[in-house]
C-alpha cells in the first residue's frame, strides 16, 4: 500500500534528501500536534458531555494559558521557517547554481518541452546546438543548469523525483538546476494548467552514466 | 438615495408611521435585512448545488476517465461531452467554474451575505442596516452577476477554462485557450459581483460602528459580529484590487492592451500579484465569519463563557492584518525573486499562531463545560477538528522548499478543501441549523440534521483525506487524465474510490436540502429562545422578528454575550438585556460578578 504512504518516494537529486528531511520534521511536528489536539478534543467531548445534574463551570479564560499557547506555537513555526531558509536558497537562488553545470535550454510551449543542447562544444547558442522534443538526457556526474523559458502561456517544469518545480513564464528566463544522484528514467511533468492539452504535456528525463552520456551526445551530434 | 446612517432611536421613531409593505416590497425588493439574508441564503445554496454538480463532473472524469457519464450523459452537447464523455476543454471549464461558483457565489455569500445581513442588526440591537436600500441593491446586483456567470456555459467556445485563478496569458489571450466569450462573461460577472460585496461591506461596517444598542460596547459584541465586522474591512479593501485586475484582464481580452502579455512587454506575473494580493485576504474572508459563528455555537452548547474572549477578538484582528502580507506564498514557484520567497515564508508561517490561539480557546471553552451534542454543535465541533487538519497541512506548504514538491499537486487540493469545506462549510451548516428557529420559527429537524451531519462528516473525509497522499505521490491538480502519466497510473484505484465517496457526499447534501424545506414548513414550532442563548436576537426580539426587529425600541445591554452558568443565578444563562435587578439570584454571591463584565 505504498500509494497511501505519508512519505514521498525516494528522491534522485542531491538536494532531494534535504527537502525530504524538512518535510519529515514538519510531518513529525504536525503529527504530534494533530494527535494531541484531536485526542484532547475527543477526551473533552466524552468527559464533559451533558449528564443530568452536571453543570458547566463559569470560567472566562486564563491569561497564563493564552501566553503559553501563543508563545510555544510561535517559536515552533518560526523555527520551521528559519530552518527552511537554507534549502530554499540552495535550490532557488541563482547564485547557488554550480559553475560546472551543463547548460541546457528548455522552451515550454503548448504542449511540449523543447530541449536544446550545447552540442560537443559545451556552449549554447553556437552552430552545433541541437534540439530534442519531450526528452531530456543528462549526465550523472555533473549538475545540469536548465535555462527555462515559455513561448505562449505559463507552464511549470516539474521533476517530482528531483524535487524540482519551476514555472516557466513568457518573457522571463528562469534558472533551474539539479544534480542527479542515480541513473535511470524519470518523468517531466507540467504542473501549471496551460490549456486543453495540459494533461499530455509530459516528457522523459534520462540520467546517463558519464560514458553513456558522451556516447549519446556523439550520436546526436552526427550531421 | 437619502441613505444616511440613522440612530436606532430615529429609526424606531419612524416605525410609528410605518405601513406594512406589499408582497413585492416584502419578498422581492425588500429593504428588510432579514429578508435580504434569506434571499442570499436561497441564492447561495442554489449555487452551492451548482458547484457540487460541477465537482461531480470533475470526479467522474478522474474516477472513470474517458467513460460516458451515466444517466445524464446524453444531455450534453458535442462541444462539451459528446455521448457523455467529457472533453478536455469542458473539463477545464468544470474545474474553473467549480472553484468560481463555490468561492464567489456559494461560500462568500453564505458567510458574509447571509450572516452579515441576518445577525449584525439583530445581535447589536439595531432595527435594520444603516443603508437599507443599498442593502437591497447589494443582493439585486449579485443576481445579474450569477445569471451572467451561468450563461457562460452556453456560449460558443465554452466557459472560462483558465482556473478560478485565471492566470494570464492563458486567460487573456483566446488563441491559447480557445475560449473567448466565456472568459469575458467570467470577468464581467465578477466585476459586477464586486459591487455587491462592496455595498454589503460598507453597510456592515457603518452599522456596527453607528447602530449598536445602548450598552453594547465593543467588547460586549458577540463574536460573529466581530468576525463579520473585521471581514467587512477585508472585503472593502480587497475587492477593489480584484476589480482593477479584472478590468485590466478584460481589456487584454477585448482590445488587446497587453497588460499581462509578454509579447507586448506586459508582465504575466503582474496578474498573479494583483490576484493574490486580493486572493489571500479573500481566503480569510472565507473563514473568519465561520470562526465567529462557530464560537457562538460552541459557547452556547457548552453552556460556558467563550474561553479567552479578548484573545479571540485579537486573533481575528491579527489574522486580518497578517492576511495582507502573505500573498507571495501562492507564488513561491512562479519565478518571483527567491529572496521574496524567504520573506513570505516567514510571514505566512506566523499566521499559524493566531489560528492556533483560536483552536486552543475553543478547546478551552469545551473544558469543564456541559456539552450538548445538537446538530449545530456537531457541525461546529467538526469545524474545529477539520480546521486543525487544514491548518496543519498549511504548514507544509508554508515551508517554501517543501512547497516545491507539493505546489500544484492534490496536496493543495486537500488543504483548501479541509479549510473551505471542513472549515467554512461545516461552520455554515452549524449556523444554519442554529439560527434556523430564529429565521423560520421552527426547529431544524434534529433527526435529519444528524443523519446529514454524520454522512457528510464520513464521506467528506473519505473524499479529501486520500488527496493528501496522492499529492505526495506527485499527482498534479487540474489534469484531465492522470493516466497519461505512467507514474500516476497506480493511483487510479484511489481516484475511483474518491469519486465514489464524492458521489455519496454530494447525494448527502440532498438530505440537507430536503431537511431545510421540510423543517421550514413541518418542523417543530420553536420556542422564543430554544438554545437558552444570551444574545439579543433571542432575548429581545420576537420570533420571527418583525420589520425593524425590536418592537419596544432598542434593547439596553448590561453585559457580555457569553455569561453562561454564572453560579450567582438559578438559570444557566444571563441574557445581555436582562436588567441586573431581575436576575433570579441564588444565595451564593461569592463569585466574581458578571453584572459589569465584558467591557
Amino acid at each position: 500500500m505504498e500509494n497511501w504512504s505519508w512519505l514521498m518516494d525516494g528522491s534522485a537529486s542531491t538536494f532531494g534528501p534535504t527537502i525530504d528531511r524538512l518535510y519529515l520534521v514538519i510531518l513529525i511536528i504536525t503529527g504530534v500536534v494533530f494527535f494531541a489536539t484531536q485526542g484532547a478534543l475527543i477526551w473533552l467531548l466524552i468527559k464533559y458531555r451533558h449528564r443530568a445534574g452536571h453543570k458547566a463551570e463559569y470560567i472566562h479564560g486564563n491569561t497564563r494559558a493564552e501566553v503559553i499557547w501563543t508563545v510555544i506555537p510561535f517559536v515552533i513555526v518560526l523555527g520551521i521557517a528559519l530552518a527552511s531558509r537554507g534549502a530554499w536558497a540552495q535550490v532557488k537562488d541563482p547564485q547557488n547554481i554550480p559553475p560546472n553545470s551543463l547548460p541546457v535550454h528548455v522552451m515550454a510551449s503548448q504542449f511540449e518541452w523543447d530541449v536544446t543542447y550545447p552540442g560537443l562544444d559545451g556552449q549554447l547558442e553556437t552552430g552545433d546546438d541541437f534540439t530534442v522534443r519531450n526528452r531530456m538526457d543528462v549526465p550523472a556526474d555533473r549538475p545540469t543548469h536548465v535555462i527555462l523559458e515559455a513561448e505562449d502561456v505559463i507552464h511549470s517544469f516539474f521533476l517530482p523525483d528531483f524535487r524540482v518545480k519551476q514555472d516557466a513564464v513568457p518573457g522571463m528566463v528562469m534558472n533551474v538546476w539539479f544534480q542527479p544522484t542515480r541513473t535511470g528514467e524519470f518523468v517531466i511533468g507540467c504542473a501549471e494548467l496551460c490549456g486543453i492539452g495540459h494533461t499530455r504535456m509530459r516528457g522523459t528525463l534520462t540520467v546517463h552514466s558519464a560514458a553513456d552520456y558522451q556516447a549519446w551526445l556523439n550520436e546526436q551530434s552526427q550531421p | 438615495m437619502a441613505t444616511t446612517a440613522v440612530t436606532a432611536e430615529q429609526h424606531a421613531a419612524t416605525a410609528q408611521h410605518h405601513h406594512e409593505p406589499g408582497f413585492i416590497r416584502t419578498y422581492v425588493f425588500s429593504t428588510d435585512h432579514k429578508m435580504i439574508a434569506k434571499q442570499f441564503l436561497l441564492a447561495s445554496l442554489f449555487f452551492l448545488l451548482v458547484g457540487g454538480l460541477l465537482a461531480a463532473g470533475i470526479r467522474w472524469q478522474l474516477g472513470f476517465p474517458g467513460q460516458p457519464m451515466p444517466l445524464i450523459g446524453g444531455l450534453f452537447s458535442d462541444t462539451t461531452a459528446p455521448g457523455g464523455i467529457i472533453l478536455p476543454e469542458f473539463y477545464n471549464a468544470l474545474v474553473t467554474m467549480h472553484g468560481t461558483f463555490m468561492i464567489f457565489f456559494a461560500i462568500m455569500p453564505l458567510l458574509v451575505g447571509v450572516w452579515g445581513n441576518y445577525l449584525i442588526p439583530l445581535q447589536i440591537g439595531a432595527p435594520d442596516m444603516a443603508f437599507p436600500r443599498l442593502n437591497m441593491a447589494s443582493f439585486w446586483i449579485s443576481v445579474p452577476a450569477g445569471v451572467i456567470m451561468l450563461a457562460g456555459f452556453f456560449v460558443q467556445g465554452g466557459h472560462a477554462g483558465a482556473g478560478w485563478t485565471a492566470y494570464a496569458p492563458l486567460s487573456s489571450e483566446p488563441e491559447y485557450s480557445g475560449v473567448y466569450m466565456g472568459q469575458i462573461l467570467w470577468l464581467i460577472s465578477l466585476t459586477i459581483l464586486g459591487f455587491s460585496s462592496l455595498a454589503g461591506a460598507v453597510n456592515y461596517i457603518t452599522t456596527v460602528i453607528n447602530m449598536r444598542a445602548p450598552g453594547m460596547t465593543w467588547f460586549r459584541l458577540p463574536l460573529p459580529v466581530w468576525a463579520l465586522f473585521v471581514t467587512s474591512w477585508l472585503v472593502l479593501l480587497a475587492i477593489p484590487i480584484l476589480t482593477g485586475g479584472l478590468i485590466m484582464l478584460l481589456f487584454d481580452q477585448t482590445i488587446g492592451t497587453g497588460f499581462f502579455s509578454a509579447a507586448t512587454d506586459g508582465e504575466p506575473l503582474l496578474w498573479q500579484h494583483v490576484f493574490w494580493y486580493f486572493g489571500h485576504p479573500e481566503v480569510y474572508i472565507l473563514i473568519l465569519p465561520a470562526m465567529g459563528l462557530v464560537s457562538e455555537v460552541i459557547a452556547n452548547r457548552s453552556r460556558k463563557p467563550i474561553f479567552g474572549y479578548h484573545a479571540m477578538v485579537l486573533a481575528i484582528i491579527a489574522i486580518a492584518f497578517l492576511g495582507w502580507v502573505v500573498w507571495g506564498h501562492h507564488m513561491f514557484q512562479s519565478g518571483m525573486n527567491p529572496l521574496l520567497g524567504t520573506t513570505f515564508m516567514i510571514t505566512t508561517i506566523i499566521i499559524a499562531v493566531p489560528s492556533a490561539i483560536k483552536v486552543f480557546n475553543w478547546l478551552g471553552t469545551l473544558w469543564r463545560g456541559d456539552l450538548h451534542f445538537d446538530v449545530p454543535m456537531l457541525n461546529a465541533l467538526s469545524f474545529v477538528s477539520m480546521f486543525v487538519i487544514g491548518g496543519l497541512s498549511g504548514i507544509f506548504m508554508a515551508s517554501a522548499p517543501v512547497d516545491i514538491f507539493i505546489h500544484d499537486t492534490y496536496y493543495i487540493v486537500a488543504h483548501i478543501h479541509y479549510v473551505l469545506f471542513g472549515g467554512s462549510l461545516f461552520g455554515i451548516f452549524a449556523a444554519i441549523t442554529y439560527w434556523f428557529p430564529k429565521m423560520f420559527g421552527r426547529i431544524f429537524s434534529p433527526v435529519l440534521g444528524k443523519v446529514h451531519f454524520w454522512l457528510t462528516f464520513v464521506s467528506y473525509n473519505l473524499v479529501f483525506f486520500p488527496m493528501h497522499t496522492i499529492g505526495l505521490r506527485g499527482h498534479m491538480r487540474r489534469i484531465y487524465d492522470p493516466n497519461q502519466y505512467e507514474f500516476l497510473q497506480p493511483l487510479q484505484p484511489i481516484n475511483t474510490f474518491i469519486t465514489i465517496a464524492a458521489f455519496v457526499l454530494i447525494a448527502t447534501q440532498l438530505i440537507f436540502a430536503f431537511a431545510f424545506f421540510w423543517s421550514m414548513y413541518k418542523g417543530e414550532k420553536a420556542p422564543r429562545n430554544p438554545w437558552k442563548a444570551n444574545t439579543l436576537e433571542w432575548t429581545a426580539a420576537p420570533t420571527p422578528p418583525p420589520h425593524l426587529n425590536f418592537p419596544g425600541g432598542a434593547p439596553v445591554v448590561y453585559r457580555g454575550p457569553y455569561e453562561y452558568s454564572w453560579p450567582g443565578s438559578t438559570d444557566d444563562f444571563l441574557p445581555q438585556d436582562l436588567p441586573p435587578d431581575r436576575v433570579s439570584r441564588t444565595p451564593i454571591p461569592s463569585e466574581p460578578s458578571p453584572m459589569s463584565t465584558g467591557d
